[in-house]
Parts: structure tokens; C-alpha cells; sequence
């Protein structure tokens, strides 16, 4: 593996990462958690909106769209 | 005392560490769960590889960076295009039907040789003021909620949130709100309640305060005939496809309001950031087509006729009367027009408009019925059963293309129906913002018909 951990907001769109931290506190890292956006769960960058923000990520088969705010917390570490 | 106080203290801390080691501990649950949940999914559930990659087609259609807005505007276009030819036809169908059930219904009370009076409430005033607001609301509701629903159920909305939540980002509100201002369209009640969807009690109040931006039920109609009006005073024509285009302008219009005094509300008022956004987007759904339409437009005949009971009927009454007691030379509501008239002339209305729209405060369905018959009251004998006779009457009473240009604009900024305030009531739980929710689209509505008046006269268009 010849990568470092980014943030979610950096993965390419299309590529594949592996959720590393969830660095977010209380009602938010509910939603996350909720959603099944855990450490070690697969996530997947989609699609950008038009405006390039939000976009939307795959997770455990859900397209979720979150805005830059909220992706930049999440640290991942990304796959081939 | 004191021996109590640090035993108190000391669960406290003893709560406190305990808490913050339950956030791993939360991970690991959830964790663990998931990995349960999908062990039993690997076993149970076959996966449509083809149906997602169609999906994953669609999207990078629908939320194209230079398809994107473009397919939303057509769509609405579309929509409000087929509901304005389509509605045509049956809305005269309608007003003959219940008109001519209304002439029955006078020869019915000259058979019985009841009193003028009565026969002017009930006939003239209960009845007419009924059938005024179900040929004139029915038919359009018929056609756009099919429509609208069937976007709905497809799956289209949460992509309309996802394509503009940038710029309500930027206003301070919540890419949510699209979905609450679509609920709108329905019912500012309904959009209103719509607003629990968003999680921040500061994006959920914005949200709450701008909904009645969005043209509902009881309002659209009134605009497409007003387009009508204002179409032929302007340009001597009104074609469906000018007539859409213009109420097409008058909701972006209204969008555009919206994401201005968000903006303005997150900047004073309600200031902060914009809080955290997760949005859905679900996979598509050919909807049931039987289901939709029968469910779609019996729910929309049903809102409609109760509307017409509830609060058309009586209001009917009550301007009828209005209209007939004589206090000198004049009716009561000539002497409330003309006490407004000032005021009304500067927005680029008149008395009897303003007096309409406050009488029309229970329900927007009955701002025209009522102004109708504040007309009618002059001795203006016309009755309107079709949007020609109505432009008729208009002309005969001084209505130029501004009067029918501020009207829509009156009607979609102004204040919301009592039901909605109520609502608004409800879900703050607090009088200041249902005030503040009355007060804000009402100043807008002045300052904007106010200019637009101004702006005309000074160039010397009217």
C-alpha cells in the first residue's frame, strides 16, 4: 500500500478507501455512525454535485452525499 | 450538606470518565451490528449489479454539471406547461356545470319567493364563491400533483437537494429545504411541517420562515390565470406556452426570494454556521402507476372540495354581506377599498386588492372570489365564469398589466394562510416567529410591489 491516510474530502472520485477515524463529535458522528460510516468500513467517492459540493460517497451500498465541512473530519486511508 | 455534595460530585466524575470511554465502546456496537446485519444480508440478498449501474447512468445524467440545472428547469417547465393546457378545458367544463347549477338554484328560490337577501347569501354569496374556487382550483390541482408525485416516487427530489445545495450552503441553509419548499407546493402547512427533516433547530427555523416563497396549492392557480391577465394586457395575447413561461419565471423568481432572506436570516437573526448535511439518495423507483394517479388525484379532489366547504362557503357569506349592507351610498367593502385605496395604489394594486388578501388570510384559494365580488359590488354586472369574463371585469375596473404583474408578485410573497401560520405556531412553539413569519414575507411583498409600481411609473410604462 503505497498510500498515506487523506481526508475523505481528497479521495478521487471513483476510488475506493477504507474509513480510518470518524473525527467528529456527538449528534453528527450519530448520523455518521448511523449511516454505517464506521472506522474500517469501505467507502467510495461517487459524484461530485454540479457545483462540486457536496458530494456523494457509497457506503455499504447507500449513496450518502456530505458537504466538504463533514468529509474533511473523516480520515481515510485509501485502496487500489 | 457538604458530605452530600462531594458524594453528588464524585457520581458526577465517576458519570463523566465513564462517558468518555463510551465512545469506542459505541464504535465497537455499531461495528458489530453492522457486521451481523451484512453477514445476514450476504446470505439473503441478491445484488442487482445491472439496476445500480443503470442508476449510476441516470445520475450522472440528472446531476450533470451542465445537464444538471438545465433538466430541473425543464422539468418544472414541463410540469406547469401541462397543467396550464391541461387545465384550460376542464376548469370551463367545471364553471359551466356548477354556474348552471347555480341559475337552478335562483329560479329555484324565485319558485319559492324567498327573500333577496337570502337568495344573495346563499346563491350569490355560499354558493358561487364554492363553485368559483373548484372550477378555478380543481382542475389545475388535478394535473400538476399526478406529476409531481410521480418525481416524488421516482426518486428525482433528493437529487434536486443534492444539485443545489451549494447555493443554499452559501445562504446558511440546508440543502433539506428544497425537499421542505417542494412540500410547498403542495401546501405551506404541509411544507412547514415538512421542516422537521432538518436537524438544526437554526436551518429547521430558516427553512420554516421561507417556505411560504413556494407558490402552494391555493396560490397557483391564481398565478396562472393573473400570467393569463397580465399576458393579453401586455402583449394582446396569452398563448399556454407565454402563460408558462411566466409562472416559470415567477417561482424561480420565488426560489430566488428564498435563498436572499435565508441568507439575509442566517446573517442577523439567526446567525452561525451552517450545520452538518447527510442526504440520501435513494435508488430509483418506477412508481406504481394505478396507485399514484388514483392516490395523487383523489387526495387533491378531497383537499380542494373540503377547502371549498371549510372555508369557502362561509367566507363566500360573509362578503356577500359585506358587499350588500349599505352604510351611507356605500357597501361596507367600498368604504374598506377605499380606505386602503392609497395604500393599495402605491404597491400597484388597488383598495379592494388589499382588502382581498386580508379577508383572504383563512385561505388563498379565496382571494379572487372575493375580489371578484368586491367588484361586482361597484355594479359592474359581469359574471366572471371563464378567465376572458374575468379579464373583462378586471379591465372594467382599471386592472392595466402592472396590477396583474404585482398581484402574482403580492400573491407569492405575502403573508401565509392562517392554517399555515397556525402550523408555524405549532411547530416553534413561539409567537415571535410566527409574527416574524407573517411579518417578513409581507415586507418583501410591499417593498417589492412598491418598487416594481415606482419603477413603472417613473418610466411612464403605465
Amino acid at each position: 500500500m503505497g498510500y498515506a491516510e487523506i481526508t475523505l474530502t481528497a479521495l478521487p472520485i471513483g476510488q475506493q478507501a477504507r474509513v480510518v477515524n470518524v473525527g467528529m463529535q456527538g449528534l453528527t458522528r450519530n448520523r455518521l455512525l448511523d449511516l454505517g460510516l464506521v472506522p474500517s468500513s469501505l467507502v467510495k467517492a461517487v459524484r461530485k454535485s454540479p457545483g462540486g459540493d457536496p458530494v456523494a460517497y457509497k457506503v455499504r451500498g447507500a449513496i450518502i452525499a456530505l458537504r466538504s465541512e463533514e468529509s474533511r473530519l473523516i480520515t481515510v486511508w485509501p485502496l487500489d | 450538606m457538604s458530605n452530600e455534595e462531594n458524594c453528588f460530585q464524585g457520581i458526577v466524575a465517576q458519570a463523566q470518565t465513564a462517558g468518555a470511554e463510551v465512545g469506542p465502546v459505541r464504535d465497537q456496537l455499531v461495528l458489530d451490528l453492522y457486521r451481523q446485519t451484512q453477514e445476514i444480508a450476504r446470505q439473503v440478498v441478491k445484488r442487482q449489479g445491472k439496476k445500480e449501474d443503470f442508476d449510476h447512468k441516470i445520475d450522472d445524467f440528472v446531476t450533470s454539471k451542465y445537464f444538471g440545472y438545465p433538466l430541473m428547469l425543464t422539468l418544472l417547465s414541463l410540469i406547469l406547461w401541462l397543467t396550464v393546457s391541461g387545465a384550460n378545458y376542464p376548469s370551463q367544463l367545471l364553471s359551466n356545470l356548477l354556474f348552471g347549477f347555480g341559475s337552478h338554484l335562483t329560479a329555484f328560490c324565485q319558485w319559492l319567493k324567498a327573500p333577496d337577501w337570502l337568495h344573495g347569501i346563499l346563491v350569490l354569496g355560499l354558493y358561487r364563491c364554492m363553485a368559483w374556487v373548484i372550477s378555478v382550483m380543481l382542475p389545475p390541482m388535478a394535473i400538476f400533483f399526478p406529476l409531481f408525485t410521480f418525481l416524488e416516487e421516482l426518486g428525482y427530489l433528493p437529487r434536486v437537494a443534492f444539485n443545489l445545495d451549494r447555493g443554499f450552503k452559501r445562504a446558511g441553509a440546508h440543502g433539506k429545504q428544497v425537499l421542505t419548499m417542494c412540500m410547498g407546493f403542495g401546501c405551506n402547512a404541509a411544507g412547514v411541517t415538512a421542516c422537521r427533516i432538518i436537524e438544526s433547530p437554526r436551518e429547521r427555523l430558516i427553512a420554516t420562515l421561507t417556505n411560504n416563497f413556494v407558490p402552494c396549492n391555493g396560490r397557483f392557480p391564481t398565478l396562472i390565470a393573473m400570467a393569463a391577465i397580465f399576458l393579453s394586457a401586455l402583449v394582446g395575447t396569452a398563448n399556454n406556452l407565454l402563460t408558462t413561461g411566466l409562472v416559470v419565471g415567477v417561482v424561480v423568481f420565488g426560489i430566488l426570494v428564498t435563498l436572499l432572506i435565508s441568507r439575509l436570516l442566517s446573517q442577523t437573526l439567526l446567525k452561525g454556521v451552517p450545520s452538518t448535511f447527510t442526504l440520501e439518495l435513494p435508488p430509483y423507483r418506477w412508481p406504481k402507476m394505478g396507485t399514484l394517479l388514483i392516490r395523487s388525484v383523489l387526495d387533491r379532489t378531497l383537499f380542494v372540495l373540503v377547502r371549498a366547504v371549510v372555508v369557502a362557503a362561509p367566507a363566500g357569506m360573509i362578503i356577500w354581506i359585506l358587499a350588500n349592507v349599505y352604510i351611507g351610498e356605500v357597501s361596507i367593502i367600498g368604504h374598506l377599498g377605499g380606505f386602503l385605496q392609497g395604500f393599495g395604489y402605491l404597491l400597484g394594486l388597488d383598495g379592494y386588492i388589499i382588502l382581498a388578501f386580508l379577508l383572504g388570510l383563512p385561505a388563498n384559494e379565496i382571494v379572487i372570489p372575493i375580489l371578484i365580488m368586491s367588484y361586482l359590488s361597484e355594479g359592474v354586472m359581469v359574471e366572471p365564469s371563464s378567465i376572458e369574463d374575468l379579464h373583462r371585469l378586471l379591465v372594467a375596473n382599471g386592472w392595466t398589466w402592472l396590477t396583474a404583474l404585482n398581484m402574482m408578485l403580492f400573491s407569492l410573497l405575502h403573508f401565509p394562510c392562517a392554517t399555515t401560520l397556525l402550523t408555524i405556531r405549532k411547530e416553534t412553539q413561539s409567537l415571535k416567529w410566527t409574527v416574524l413569519a407573517a411579518l417578513i414575507p409581507t415586507g418583501v411583498a410591499i417593498l417589492v410591489c412598491f418598487l416594481v409600481a415606482q419603477l413603472a411609473r417613473a418610466c411612464g410604462l403605465v
